[in-house]
């Protein structure tokens, strides 16, 4: 699971209203190297909840990113680290927590298990 | 590896023939290790996949700006629709019911980030995020009722609502379906248009029983003139610009119980030109066209 992903995803349980960011438990992050776009990571930037991508990223053990996104340059070591946090950490281990009913999405070889059971629908 | 494949094929094409994988189990049951390997590994299954997936993605009438999108895979199984997802260069998630299909995902390295997840459950995705969403052989699955307690009304009623909630405006959603009967048809775009959606019907080879295919196109709020034709077929010269004769601009189908998303306006629109070379030819046809002035192909007001 990447934080492009991480940074969408809502815990959908019945009843549950602060459904998103999900808090990140990493127990093992590998890193993958994908191509450099800023076209596309300045598309992406309009859709990102900055706060909950640099917590995402500091749980996953980088650091880098600054507290507040630019405002209307974006320039490239920005972005570079931008792309990095969004598109090269992956969690592949560990679980999603479900800021309000502390429910736990396990994550496993990179895949989140969001399937709810039948009372949480 | 070539006889394997020829002893799966006649055994899936005989599955295929007599039932449908729905009418079995439920997709997480039904598409276990062994199947989701077998799916995979079938060279027909993956060719029809990939062209499926490319004829779904042309349909989402993506900008033409180079720009890689962020897309939503639903039903993404073992990855192979995702694979075309990437080919054409843009970032996705995936999501399916089944572990077994996303491990063969998994397996496969496919770039998207997967999801185990129930769709009937809602999508649970933020707000506006998606730019657009394909799904290849999987929205049928919802229509069932495999637990006692899945009303399929509810599950669509779910996903509707989070698909359309999730779908950044001007978004589409293009659904590939093997509909069981045309009732059920009927309750998916019912389910659709009740969501929000605007939209139709995309029938490919509509003559061929082998060839025809049917895509289900949704649109957040309104519907765009412009959705493609569906392909014809050789032999079939009727009705050949039925989409192509509309004015540019968009159509707005009112909806009373959904805040219209709007949706942005078609600047490129067809031109003078096009339609001069329109009139000759139906005239050409012996068809009664009107004498062409300076009026022919001017701009109308917006309410056209």
């Amino acid at each position: 699971m990447r934080l492009i992903m991480h940074n969408m995803l809502t815990c959908n349980i019945k009843g549950v209203i602060n459904k998103s960011p999900l808090r990140i438990e990493a127990e093992k992050v590998i890193k993958k190297e994908v191509d450099f776009n800023p076209d596309f990571l300045r598309h992406m930037l309009a859709k990102i909840e900055w706060k909950a991508l640099v917590d995402g990223a500091r749980s996953m053990g980088y650091t880098e990113l600054p507290v507040h996104a630019p405002g209307i340059e974006s320039d490239e070591p920005f972005l570079r680290k931008f792309h990095h946090a969004l598109l090269e950490l992956n969690l592949e281990e560990g679980s999603l927590v479900c800021q309000e009913s502390g429910r736990k999405f396990p994550v496993n070889k990179g895949v989140p298990n969001m399937l709810l059971h039948e009372k949480e629908v | 590896t070539v006889l394997h494949s020829c002893r799966i094929v006649p055994a899936l094409k005989t599955l295929k023939m007599s039932t449908r994988p729905e009418l079995l189990a439920p997709p997480e049951i039904f598409y276990d290790d062994s199947e989701a390997r077998k799916y995979t590994s079938s060279s027909r299954i993956v060719e029809i996949q990939a062209r499926l997936s490319e004829r779904a993605l042309e349909l989402l009438a993506l900008p033409e700006d180079d720009v890689p999108r962020f897309l939503l895979d639903i039903g993404c199984g073992s990855g192979l629709s995702g694979e075309t997802i990437s080919e054409n260069g843009h970032q996705w998630i995936g999501l399916d019911i089944s572990a077994s299909m996303l491990n063969v995902a998994v397996e496969r390295e496919v770039e998207g980030d997967l999801l185990l997840g129930d769709m009937g459950q809602g999508l649970g995705l933020r707000a506006g995020v998606i730019d657009g969403a394909i799904s290849i052989s999987a929205v049928q699955w919802l229509c069932n009722a495999d637990k006692s307690s899945h009303e399929p009304r509810l599950r669509l009623k779910a996903f509707f609502g989070s698909l359309y909630r999730c779908l950044s405006r001007g978004a589409r959603a293009v659904f590939q379906v093997y509909p069981e009967s045309i009732a059920q048809r009927e309750l998916i775009l019912r389910q659709a248009l009740q969501a929000g959606f605007g939209g139709g019907l995309v029938v490919d080879y509509p003559h061929s029983t082998k060839k025809r295919k049917e895509f289900l196109v949704l649109t957040c709020g309104s519907v765009p003139t412009s959705i493609n034709d569906g392909h014809k077929g050789s032999g079939s010269e009727d009705d050949d610009d039925d989409s192509e004769d509309e004015d540019n601009g968009m159509v707005c189908v009112s909806d009373r119980n959904r805040p219209r998303k709007k949706q942005r306006t078609n600047k490129k629109g067809k031109g003078r030109e096009w339609v001069l070379r329109k009139k000759e030819q139906s005239r050409r046809k012996g068809n009664d066209v009107p004498a062409d002035s300076k009026y022919t192909a001017r701009k109308r007001k917006s309410r056209f």
